[in-house]
């Protein structure tokens, strides 16, 4: 099977694009991030069904994968697109449910976590207690 | 003679019940001490009498090399069976466990008060403890063996700390639990090396026939520390000293019969098979001889009577593993007979030190001054067993260190060792008795409390065996043969009287050596206190303190670098695993021919060029809503790219999924404010850009090896062939969806109900609630500034 370049630096272009998003603070730019890996996802899918080719019905001229567009692939990919919409929808109700509470979309440090960073076990470590705040 | 089957079943199963009874016993004891107050140590008593009275019955059939043998399936599938197995060396550690337990369990029934809390608890966990052990003694199979140590670790770690309201019992309780279940540990990585190395697990077959492969010297080493911390060997020692914290009957049971014989009983158990390993002998016998001089030298410091004899023990413990660890007959001999000897005066000394504390209120031997004309009885007891622990004729210690001595002459180290440990052991054993009994000047009379006959009883049963043993050695000599037999050799009966020989005039020197080095007591003291200012620089205890410190400090530092609480980072972690574990394997892999073309159709350069411009324009925007258009041109992109690929039902999916998710954005964008928080674009965000692009191009790599990695023709070809006929379509696609893999479908739906419920919940939570709650609306308006309930009111920051 040959390779396309074009859609394979697409893809990864897509994934690198979501995933500097997915890395981000705000919650909002995180579901933009992973709409992106979404789409990256879905054209990685559908790559591994191999060249295009005629749309997959019945009677059509050609062998899956040769002459007619693979139609497993697709298939993954149509419930993808649908979940995909799911979390999204969920992850943008998380975002209204931060802002109902915080009056922001930030996702902070776990504050418990930061307290046991910085717990030191003899005292002199604790330089700097104004920081604590 | 033959014995029939009909004959030998019950004598079998009463095997296995007996250790049964000890369970039953202690789930019955909570129950039964609410109607019986302390009588209910009578009643758990009968497990361990009843043992002991069964052993009895049963050991001239054992002596005569009829074992008794019971096997009970357990868990077939592991290979695991509850395989028991009453033998000589098994019958002397019953006659410990189950006689010492039993009488422990009648004194217990006069030592504490009647108002004792936590009575019945604590009766059932010492039976269960009891039973451990005497499953401990019995187990045919090495890991049923380990399953019944780590019985006795946790049931002595909840005898230990059975006063829980004290801070030194329960320091106490967990060094001992942590000790000596991290040897269980290592142990148990020995017994399964073992085990894989001889192909089963029955102890009596191992023995009979020795693995002698590779691994064996490193199993052995193990299994050697598993023994060395539950006997309490140097440097695993300090978790018996501390475990004094307990009340002083599990002291007793603790020192004399149970855990820590546990350790001896295992080397005793193979050294005949394994002692003529070369790592063997050096290990033993080091170890075994530091620790009896190490805890002589302690045990001689002490101020607290049971802190005398725990050191006692200690070294004590030391001598057990040097003479049962030898692997000879000789010394096989003495060490059995040393153990029967330690148990009996052992116990003795402890639950003396227990009435004492009964009747005066005190175990500090400096205080203590006249208690044995008050008490004589005791008294008299108690300085037989410590006359047996020095050595003195005619008790049974003396026969055991007679020959003790005669089996070690030969190797002039070892038995210059033995014989400085019991210059040791012979003057703390006169320090005990002159601190318990002697009266002292300037010390007025202890104010004593006669202790009462129950109390007594016991002890003048175990001291008086002491006696009796001694002077007729001939009554434990059948069981001391019975296990030397396991060595080839002559066998060198337990005597009182060899005659002239050099073990004798050694035992006169030790006598008086001890007795010098009692005599100059306080220069002794004085000397002592003087080197244990540079000694105390490697005290064990100090060590454990350090380990567990250390332990805090590390574990509190781990928790810091890697659980940050920042989700940047763990997701960072996540993808950049990926990248590095996969990544290698994907740059290593040899499927990348070459065979790639730039495109298929010129129209997929022109719209990938746009989607490409639209997601780097999504990343930069600041913006939300333009943010979101981006992301909505990218997915409309992305359809025309489903449509060139040859998937017209894809594109229209996503078209209208495109444009409900906007729609959805929107909706939520118009509370949120209009542009993103700002950041300076700092090494953070640089280590971000640089994860995101390592898993983009390992994403493109992963795509053109995936392409070129097919070597099977495609599975849907099935799908295209059978769409019409089996699922009555023609689009290829929809057949596929809702019928030949329709549970994806319901799994799909499911997830949608899924997320429609969550999103359901986040969006109506506290919406009833909000203008009753102050709570809430301070938060809301100290955050955010801003009114919430007023749905209709588009937010002003939300300029498209």
């Amino acid at each position: 099977m040959t390779g396309n370049l074009t859609l394979a630096l697409l893809t990864g272009l897509l994934y690198t694009v979501g995933t500097y998003l997915l890395l981000q603070r705000t919650l909002t730019r995180v579901v933009i991030g992973l709409g992106l890996l979404g789409h990256g996802a879905n054209l990685l899918l559908l790559q591994a069904g191999g060249p295009p080719g005629r749309a997959p019905f019945s009677g059509a001229a050609g062998t899956a994968g040769d002459g007619v567009a693979d139609p497993l692939p697709q298939a993954m990919v149509l419930t993808a697109i649908v979940i995909t919409f799911g979390v999204s929808a969920f992850l943008l109700a998380l975002a209204y449910r931060s802002w109902v509470l915080t009056g922001d979309d930030e996702v902070q440090d776990d504050v418990e976590d930061a307290r046991i960073a910085r717990q030191r076990p003899d005292r002199h470590a604790h330089a700097h207690p104004e920081e604590l705040s | 003679m033959r014995r029939g089957p009909a004959l030998r079943r019950p004598r079998e199963d009463v095997l296995l019940a007996l250790v049964l009874l000890h369970l039953v016993l202690a789930l019955l004891a909570p129950v039964a001490a609410a109607r019986l107050g302390r009588r209910v140590f009578l009643l758990v008593a009968l497990a361990p009498g009843a043992t002991a009275v069964w052993a009895v019955t049963q050991a001239s059939a054992v002596l005569d090399g009829r074992p008794v043998v019971s096997s009970t399936s357990w868990v077939p599938g592991l290979g695991l069976a509850l395989d028991l197995r009453l033998d000589a060396l098994s019958l002397l550690m019953v006659s410990l466990v189950s006689g010492v337990g039993a009488l422990v369990l009648l004194y217990c029934a006069a030592y504490f008060d009647r108002d004792q809390p936590g009575l019945g608890r604590f009766a059932g966990v010492l039976t269960a403890f009891a039973g451990a052990m005497l499953g401990l003694v019995l187990a045919d199979d090495l890991l049923l063996l380990y399953v019944f140590w780590e019985l006795t670790s946790v049931t002595s770690w909840l005898l230990i700390g059975f006063d829980d309201e004290d801070a030194e019992s329960r320091r106490a309780a967990q060094q001992a639990l942590l000790v000596t279940t991290l040897g269980g540990l290592v142990m148990l990585v020995g017994l399964v090396m073992l085990v894989q190395e001889a192909g089963t697990a029955s102890l009596a077959q191992i023995l009979g026939d020795p693995p002698s492969g590779g691994t064996v010297p490193v199993a052995l080493v193990l299994v050697l520390v598993g023994a060395f911390t539950k006997s309490a060997q140097v440097p695993f020692h300090p978790w018996l000293p501390s475990a004094m914290a307990a009340p002083t009957p599990v002291s007793a049971y603790l020192h004399a019969a149970a855990m820590v014989k546990a350790g001896v009983y295992l080397v005793a158990r193979l050294a005949p098979a394994f002692a003529v390993v070369a790592v063997w002998r050096p290990v033993v016998l080091t170890v075994g001889l530091a620790t009896m001089l190490v805890g002589g030298w302690r045990a001689l410091r002490q101020d607290d009577l049971k802190r005398v004899l725990a050191f006692g023990t200690v070294s004590q413990l030391g001598f057990l593993m040097v003479l049962v660890g030898a692997g000879t007959h000789e010394a096989a001999t003495a060490g059995a007979a040393l153990l029967l000897a330690h148990g009996l005066f052992k116990a003795t000394l402890f639950l003396s030190v227990g009435v004492i504390d009964h009747a005066t209120g005190t175990r500090d031997l400096r205080l203590l001054s006249g208690v044995g004309r008050r008490s004589p009885v005791l008294a008299t007891v108690a300085v037989l067993a410590a006359l047996s622990m020095a050595g003195v004729p005619p008790l049974l210690g003396f026969v055991s260190k007679e020959a003790a001595y005669e089996a070690l002459l030969g190797d002039p180290v070892v038995f210059a060792g033995v014989v400085l440990g019991s210059v040791l052991t012979a003057a703390y054993s006169a320090r005990f008795v002159w601190g318990a009994f002697a009266r002292k000047p300037g010390c007025a009379d202890t104010v004593v409390h006669a202790p009462s006959a129950g109390l007594l009883a016991p002890v003048v049963v175990l001291g008086l065996a002491g006696l009796v043993l001694g002077l007729v050695p001939g009554l434990a000599d059948p069981l001391v043969q019975g296990y030397a037999s396991s060595y080839e050799g002559e066998p060198e009966h337990l005597a009182l009287w060899h005659g002239l020989v050099p073990a004798l005039g050694w035992s006169v020197l030790t006598l008086a050596l001890g007795a010098a080095l009692f005599l100059a007591r306080e220069p002794v003291r004085a000397y002592q206190r003087r080197a244990s200012r540079v000694l105390s620089r490697v005290d064990a205890d100090r060590s454990y303190d350090r380990v567990l410190d250390g332990l805090d400090r590390s574990a509190l530092r781990t928790t810091a670098v890697v659980q940050t609480g920042s989700l940047p980072v763990y997701l960072g972690t996540v993808l950049l695993t990926l990248v590095l574990l996969a990544g290698t394997a994907l740059a290593t892999s040899t499927r990348v021919t070459g065979d790639v073309t730039a495109y298929d159709r010129p129209l997929q350069v022109a719209v990938g060029v746009v989607v490409a411009i639209a997601a780097v324009a999504t990343a930069r925007a600041h913006r939300r809503f333009t943010a979101v258009l981006l992301l909505g041109a990218v997915g409309y992109g992305t359809a025309v790219l489903f449509v060139l690929q040859g998937g017209p039902d894809l594109a229209l999916t996503q078209f209208l999924v495109e444009t409900l998710a906007l729609v959805i954005f929107v909706f939520v964008l118009r509370r949120l404010p209009a542009t993103f928080t700002r950041r300076p674009l700092r090494l953070s965000q640089g280590v971000r850009l640089g994860v995101a692009l390592a898993v983009g191009g390992f994403v493109t790599l992963a795509v053109l090896v995936a392409g070129q990695a097919r070597t099977a023709p495609p599975a849907s070809q099935a799908f295209l062939d059978r769409a019409q006929a089996d699922g009555g379509g023609s689009n290829v696609v929809n057949v596929v969806l809702v019928d030949f893999r329709g549970f994806d479908t319901l799994g799909e739906i499911t997830v949608l109900a899924v997320a429609a419920m969550g999103i359901a919940s986040l969006v109506l939570a506290g919406r009833g609630r909000r203008s009753g709650d102050p709570e809430g609306e301070t938060a809301l308006t100290a955050a955010g500034g801003q009114a919430v309930d007023e749905p209709g009111t588009p937010a002003p920051e939300v300029v498209p």
